[in-house]
């Protein structure tokens, strides 16, 4: 990573998943200079957190590692990590934006070799795992973290542990004294590539998450699945720990619904299906999935993929939106609602049910600095009033990874014609 | 040609057009996208079971089925507990819509007689209206006896604890059976109402011939 100064002709990009890596790479390649500001410990975002994708069912690991390959040979890329933007000043070709920086109070010595971790006991709660489990206070984000450096949480910093971490690194790259700093970065186009974050599945009072343990949402399903994940890959439910064989997919948790998110997330029928492949792969005799549903939007091509899992004879569709959720006494989650096709009613137990939670964009209630027109769920809109901010993939809509990545390049092309206009402006 | 005839040309095989005029927040059957969250949150769904739930009532109207929707029981069960309300996912107001339609369906005589919501709405507003107080005794009773005399006489005995229980707490008064007590002004009350009934026809026409 080579330092440089950023001028009016720089890209700024903001959020470091699949869109803003993909929109700081297509820019950097031109030749522009970039400046990537990602708040988590890595880059990845929500694309590094899947299991796997669909439609291919391969690992994301695969898409990711060609991207930080190509940001590792870049040398106009500058990565922040743990930084958030907190102000943008000026306008079109010369904004000015702050940045804070949290300490990771590990450096760049860091070989990831991990005799820190070893030397720390305390846990603490594990984002990456969407909570569902802990880590030590000593931590690499996730096995494909880039840049792969590990990170001390805050709470251990001034204890024992801190020291022993310290102790322990035989490459002197603990900095226990880094402190928390706030930069200047001038840009001429800011490229906004917050994401998206799983819609409050609380607030969804009828299904019960958070008062019955077995209800989860699609994004912690995920997790269970991956061999990295809390349970080692193992479709283990909440409450006793005891194998989920009979799963239940509830669409439009919290989509196309005017009490919580008005827009369809798209993603989330795509989710369920490919997750239908998760049960049938853990356990191929006696595993079953039921998926309520109003009515399928498998997007863009992939109508070929719903057909092989409606094939699928482990695999049963009810058209019906669940109407609310019980608990029996073993702590099964059972369904009850009207089934569409014949409007009978049914009550039906599950051993594990899985939201298919919507799409909420990361922008929605964060105080964006500076002037943003966004629609009514609260993607940033392509509008002129915007000047040379541009939402790219998920901050501008409910996308898949696919077209995140086409939305990014469509926002990286903005941005190098405002900065090229800056340029001719100063040759 | 009655009005009611009349009216039922105009609307002929386009029904969804005639809920949407005649009864009150029809136009919003047309938004319902099926999804059974009302049919699935209804408590009286899961237990005395509607002949058909809400949502089935709004494909049911889209398809034209008007003689079945009419004289079905369905919307007369509904308890008004708003539940579908809150939960319909398009803010439909369920509740309000099966009022109407259990509205329109009276006002076109084809309302089932017996349902016992409807025949106690009836009783009711009969009972308020004549004296402008609402003669408890007289609308029991007058439950009691809605299957003949016999019946009635049965379903007061099986009552007569709390009848009882009523009298000597002071909330029930066996001389109302005599005429029972009446509001101050009844003849402005009925003029009242005959102006209402006037103010809702001439709507209701204005809205017809529109």
């Amino acid at each position: 990573m080579t330092e440089h100064v950023a001028t009016n002709e720089t890209i700024l990009v903001v959020g470091g998943g699949i869109s803003g890596m993909t929109a700081a790479l297509e820019a950097a390649e031109t030749g522009k200079n970039v400046v990537l500001v990602e708040k988590n410990p890595a880059l990845g975002g929500r694309t590094s957190q899947l299991y796997r994708y669909f439609p291919k069912l391969c690992h994301p690991t695969c898409g990711l590692e060609i991207n930080q390959r190509r940001l590792k040979n870049n040398p106009r890329i500058r990565v922040l990590t743990l930084a958030e933007v907190t102000g943008i000043e000026g306008g079109t070709g010369n904004y000015t934006v702050s940045v804070r920086v949290k300490p990771r109070y590990v450096n760049e010595n860091c070989t990831a070799c991990g005799e820190c971790a070893k030397a720390v006991s305390t846990e603490v709660a594990d984002p990456f795992n969407y909570n569902l489990g802990t880590h030590k206070a000593a931590y690499l984000p996730s096995s494909m973290a880039y840049p792969q450096r590990y990170v001390l949480d805050p709470a251990i910093i001034g204890t024992p542990e801190a020291d022993a971490a310290k102790a322990a690194c035989k490459y002197g790259a603990i900095e226990l004294d880094m402190q928390e700093e706030t930069l200047q970065v001038k840009a001429g186009a800011v490229i906004w590539a917050t994401g998206w974050q799983p819609y409050d599945a609380a607030k969804i009072q009828p299904y019960g998450y958070g008062r019955f343990k077995n209800v989860i949402t699609s994004v912690e399903f995920e997790r269970l699945a991956d061999p990295h994940g809390p349970t080692g890959g193992k479709l283990l439910r909440p409450s006793d720990g005891k194998e989920a064989k009979n799963v239940a997919f509830i669409q439009c948790a919290g989509s196309r619904d005017e009490n919580h998110l008005r827009h369809c997330s798209r993603i989330c029928c795509m989710a369920s299906l490919k997750q239908t492949h998760y049960v049938r792969e853990k356990y191929p005799e006696d595993g079953k999935s039921t998926i309520y549903y109003i009515d399928i939007r498998a997007i863009d091509r992939f109508e070929d993929f719903y057909q092989k899992v409606q094939a699928d004879p482990s695999v049963s569709f009810i058209k019906s939106k669940v109407a609310r959720i019980s608990e029996d006494e073993q702590g099964n989650p059972v369904c009850w609602g009207v089934n569409t096709e014949g409007y009978k009613r049914y009550t039906t137990p599950h051993d594990l049910v899985v939201l298919a939670v919507g799409m909420e964009p990361s922008v929605k209630g964060v105080n964006i600095p500076g002037h943003i027109v966004a629609d009514s769920s609260g993607f940033i809109e392509a509008d002129p009033a915007n000047g040379a901010v541009f939402g790219a993939g998920c901050a501008s809509n409910a996308l898949d990874v696919n077209r995140a990545v086409q939305s990014a390049t469509a926002a990286a092309l903005r941005a190098i014609q405002v900065v090229n206009k800056v340029a001719k402006a100063e040759a | 040609m009655s009005a009611n005839t009349a009216m039922a040309e105009k609307y002929r095989n386009n029904f969804l057009k005639e809920i949407e005029e005649q009864v009150e927040m029809g136009d919003w059957v047309k938004m319902c996208m099926q999804c059974g969250v009302c049919s699935g949150s209804c408590p009286t769904n899961f237990q005395s079971a509607w002949e058909h739930p809400p949502q089935e009532l709004f494909m049911m109207i889209r398809a034209g089925k008007r003689e079945e929707v009419l004289t079905t029981t369905s919307m007369w069960n509904c308890t008004s507990c708003y539940n579908c309300i809150v939960r319909c996912p398009r803010k439909l107001p369920i509740t309000h819509i099966m009022h109407g339609i259990a509205e329109y369906a009276h006002r076109l005589g084809v309302a089932p007689k017996m349902q016992p919501t409807r025949f106690f709405s009836g009783l009711f507003w009969k009972n308020a209206t004549k004296t402008g107080r609402v003669n408890e005794l007289k609308l029991s009773m007058g439950l009691y006896f809605k299957n003949g005399f016999g019946a009635g006489v049965k379903e007061g005995m099986k009552m007569k604890d709390v009848a009882l229980g009523l009298i000597k707490a002071k909330r029930l008064n066996p001389f109302e059976i005599l005429g029972g007590h009446t509001c101050k002004d009844q003849k402005g009350i009925q003029a009242m109402l005959k102006k209402a009934y006037e103010i809702e026809r001439s709507r209701k026409a204005a809205k017809t011939a529109g």
